[in-house]
């Protein structure tokens, strides 16, 4: 167990330090963006992984919720008179409860039958906020009032950097702290076999809710800190496109280990920025990797590449 | 004290009657095995015992409470454990982690403590680990307690669910082919095993096929056909059926059951 | 009256392209296992590819013919180089294959063509036949025709050659058929190019009424997935009937309840059909061993 604690910390100090080293290396404030962008995706695919990499489940809809806390942090200031933060907030806690009363009969769906029933809740979130332009401001978007807090206005690339990347630190966190938890271990047993899970007493159906919820507000989060950064959102942070590149993240860092989401969002979001010059290319480009990476790289990234280490370290 | 009694247990997969009228009772410390031929209906009885098949028809009762029909987790939180007869295993937890789940309803487990990490989280986690790696001892499986649950041999595997379904401290213990697959100094471990576990007065229930071990161990046997009951009694009693010997143990059986 | 019957016609029309994209679905699923969310895509190349050849000077007929074999190549190429690799991979790694797939589809048209929407002239003029008070265009008439054609081929070839058969036989059982020498890789190819071949044919008989552009696969795909849930994963009956009844669904749901949320009668059916009854309309409940 003791090795375990080693290896939280050193994840944990290892991000603190990339995070903190890595300002020095870029050379104009394009970059911070992409690494913000980055340090937010990451945080999205970690939520995501728990449900997917430890309790097992698939959702191809999760930009959805991605989407609420983006239009939350919109809509609340904008039309309601909310200050940002607390829409932050409202945000994260509708993500939660439409998983809550969405999740109870979703999860109940298994393979693929789960997989097109997510995507399909996905697309109707984001048919909706499509649709309902006068909240939404429709398939253009809508801008988005800058974040306040305690009088300082947050804004910049910079400060972003800062503020992503802290956010990013707490929610790995979070997810490692799970791994020597009866919750944690309840999500990879009944990941593992679901019928045993329920047979030693494990409430399979109240620990896939949980997961489920859990990656509703990382997301949401997630998609409130975008908007805040951005100063705009537009329906596509909510549409099927952007689900399927957060699924790709999880599994191409791998399935289960956190610092595969990170490492997945990082060449998800960076390798379309540094081979492409046309955002022409793009579609084309995410397909290929999706192809690419789910045929020889079927567990992912991290998996793939400590096998490999192992091996050569035994030989 | 009868403290797992099911009745009249019936149930039917699309027109075959998979078991068809069984009834049968154990009492706490006893050692009560179901044979019959393949096909019989045992592991379905099992299934349906555990909650994992709701039947058609009839009532189980634990400890004079009516559990029929209740979820395998309620059923686990009423003092009733299981092994399966094709290993359900966590396999890509470690053999720890795997008997740790085990003991998940000893646990308390509430979201945000765990999700922050607090000290009483993790005074918990070290306790359940003690308490793991003792039943890893007991069942000789505390050196391979870091290995993950997938790569371990098959013997090892079926000691290890037996640590599992332990670790919730059950009152009613249903064992699904214990030693299918075991050599004889494996299956001489199991009978030893469950001896044990059936002296500290869990009610063991056993599905097998080893006539030797069966007629050894157990205090009562069922003998089941094509999913409804044959015979019912004492190892010996069983042996000299007749009906059970012209369905089930045939002559060279008989012989078995008479060297044990 | 006259509303009911357009929206009628309408609904019919729109639900067999539905029910075509279904039946490739069905096709795939049958012989694979594999849930192809690149079947819209199929759609698609029909339309587009067939609008882009006839634009270069090639009679319309042949432009047809010529964009239904690129299809089938595509679909051909689809099996080979991404589900093949992929064999023993779990259910959902490939219906992200498949999604990739798609995606780099998508991303591939909007490059070789563009991203205009695109017309075909109707086959037989495009003078709307009033029908009791409803306009209904003769493009209708030889979409729904079309149908029944590829569903009377589709039949007819499934259930008397051997070839079709063997489809069959592979949907059953997998192993089984490999073990009566039923060589399952070409089968399942054969799934592939059939289905890419159905799809192309839906794309062109409704580009004439619908347009198309290189963004249209998604949606077909997704909606043609829940006409395939409706009628019972797997059932090439319960796809036709799936799709058509999804087709009036949404016509009907669009005239009388919300014309902006057409799209989202579909997906409403898919959540429905999946909580109440995931085996459909004609599936069977499955039963789990343990």
């Amino acid at each position: 167990m003791g090795a375990r604690l080693n290896q939280r910390f050193m994840i944990l100090a290892i991000l603190a330090v990339v995070i903190a080293v890595l300002p020095f290396l870029f050379p104009s404030s394009y970059y911070f963006r992409v690494a913000s962008l980055v340090w937010v995706s990451a945080l999205a695919a970690i939520g995501l992984n728990i449900l997917m990499g430890q309790a097992g489940q698939v959702s191809l809809g999760h930009a959805a919720f991605f989407g609420i806390g983006a239009y939350a942090v919109a809509i609340g200031p904008t039309h309601l008179g909310i200050p940002p933060w607390a829409a932050l907030l409202i945000g994260a806690a509708l993500s939660a409860v439409l998983a809550y009363l969405v999740g109870r009969p979703i999860l109940r769906l298994k393979g693929h039958y789960l997989a097109i029933a997510t995507l399909g809740l996905g697309v109707l979130v984001a048919l909706v906020i499509s649709t309902e332009s006068r909240w939404t401001g429709g398939p253009d978007g809508m801008p988005v009032e800058r974040l306040t807090l305690f009088g300082w206005r947050v804004s910049g690339s910079y400060t972003w950097y800062w503020v992503t990347g802290a956010l990013l630190l707490v929610g790995t966190w979070i997810a490692l702290n799970l791994d020597e938890t009866p919750t944690g271990r309840a999500f990879r047993a009944l990941h593992d076999s679901e019928v045993a899970a329920q047979v030693v007493g494990v409430d399979v159906a109240r620990f896939k809710l949980q997961a489920f919820v859990i990656a509703a507000v990382y997301a949401s989060i997630a998609g409130s800190a975008l908007a805040f950064m951005n100063g705009f959102i537009n329906p596509d942070q909510a549409g099927f496109l952007h689900s399927v590149e957060l699924v790709t993240i999880v599994v191409l860092g791998g399935l289960g280990s956190v610092v595969g989401s990170i490492i997945g969002a990082a060449v998800l979001v960076t390798l379309p920025q540094a081979l492409t010059i046309f955002a022409e290319y793009e579609h084309l480009l995410l397909g290929l990797i999706i192809i690419v990476s789910m045929i020889f790289m079927r567990n992912g990234i991290v998996p793939s590449l400590s096998g490999l280490l192992l091996r050569r370290a035994r030989s | 004290m009868t403290i797992l009694r099911a009745t009249d247990i019936g149930i039917s997969f699309g027109g075959v009657k998979a078991v068809d009228g069984v009834s049968f009772s154990v009492s706490s410390g006893q050692i009560l095995s179901i044979i019959g031929p393949n096909g019989a209906g045992k592991t379905t009885l099992f299934n349906i015992v555990s909650g994992i098949y709701a039947a058609s028809r009839g009532t189980i009762h634990l400890a004079d409470e009516d559990v029929t029909g209740l979820s395998p987790h309620k059923l686990a939180a009423r003092g009733l454990s299981r092994t399966f007869q094709n290993l359900q295993i966590f396999q890509r937890m470690t053999a720890c982690e795997n008997v740790m789940v085990g003991r998940h309803l000893r646990e308390k487990c509430s979201l945000l403590p765990a999700l922050f990490r607090t000290p009483s989280v993790t005074r918990q986690n070290r306790e359940t680990r003690t308490a793991a790696l003792d039943l890893l001892a007991y069942v000789g499986l505390k050196d391979v307690a870091n290995v993950p649950a997938g790569s371990l041999p098959y013997g090892a595997c079926k000691r290890l669910e037996i640590a599992r379904a332990l670790a919730a401290e059950p009152r009613v213990l249903l064992l699904d082919e214990p030693a299918a697959g075991c050599n004889a100094v494996e299956t001489e471990e199991i009978d030893h095993l469950i001896r044990q576990v059936a002296d500290r007065g869990v009610a063991v229930v056993l599905v097998e096929h080893d006539m030797k071990l069966v007629m050894k161990i157990s205090d009562r046997i069922l003998v089941l056909e094509r999913g409804r009951p044959l015979a019912e009694g004492t190892p010996r009693e069983v042996r000299d059926d007749p009906k059970v010997l012209e369905a089930y143990l045939g002559q060279h059986g008989a012989r078995e059951a008479a060297r044990a | 009256m006259a509303e009911f019957l357009q929206f009628l016609i309408s609904g019919l029309t729109v639900g067999a392209v539905y029910a075509l994209v279904a039946m490739g679905f069905t096709l795939i699923y049958n012989a694979s296992g594999v849930v192809n969310f690149a079947q819209g895509e199929f759609v698609m190349l029909g339309g587009m590819v067939t609008v882009f050849v006839s634009a270069a000077g090639v009679p319309l007929p042949l432009a047809a013919v010529i964009a239904v074999v690129a299809a089938v190549v595509i679909g051909l190429l689809l099996h080979r180089l991404a589900i093949e690799p992929a064999r023993g991979a779990s259910a959902v790694t490939l219906i992200i294959i498949t999604i990739g797939a798609s995606i780099l589809l998508r991303g591939i048209a909007a490059i070789v063509f563009d991203k205009q929407f695109h017309k075909l002239p109707g086959f037989t003029g495009e003078a709307p036949i009033d029908i009791l008070g409803a306009a209904v265009q003769p493009q209708s008439f030889w979409v729904l025709g079309g149908t029944a054609v590829v569903v009377v081929a589709l039949y007819v070839f499934l259930e008397h050659t051997l070839l079709g058969k063997a489809v069959l036989a592979t949907a059953a059982n997998r192993l089984a058929a490999r073990l009566v020498g039923i060589n399952t890789t070409t089968i399942m190819a054969l799934a592939f190019g059939g289905s890419a071949a159905i799809g192309a044919i839906a794309g062109i008989l409704v580009t004439p009424i619908t347009l198309t552009n290189y963004d249209v696969g998604t949606l077909l795909a997704l909606k043609g997935f829940a006409a395939a849930m409706l009628g019972g994963m797997g059932n090439p009956l319960g796809a036709v009937v799936g799709g058509l009844l999804l087709g009036l669904l949404e016509a009907f749901g669009a005239g009388y309840l919300s014309s902006t949320y057409k799209d989202a009668f579909a997906f409403l059916v898919i959540l429905i059909v999946l909580f109440a009854a995931p085996q459909g309309l004609f599936g069977r409940r499955a039963v789990e061993r343990v």
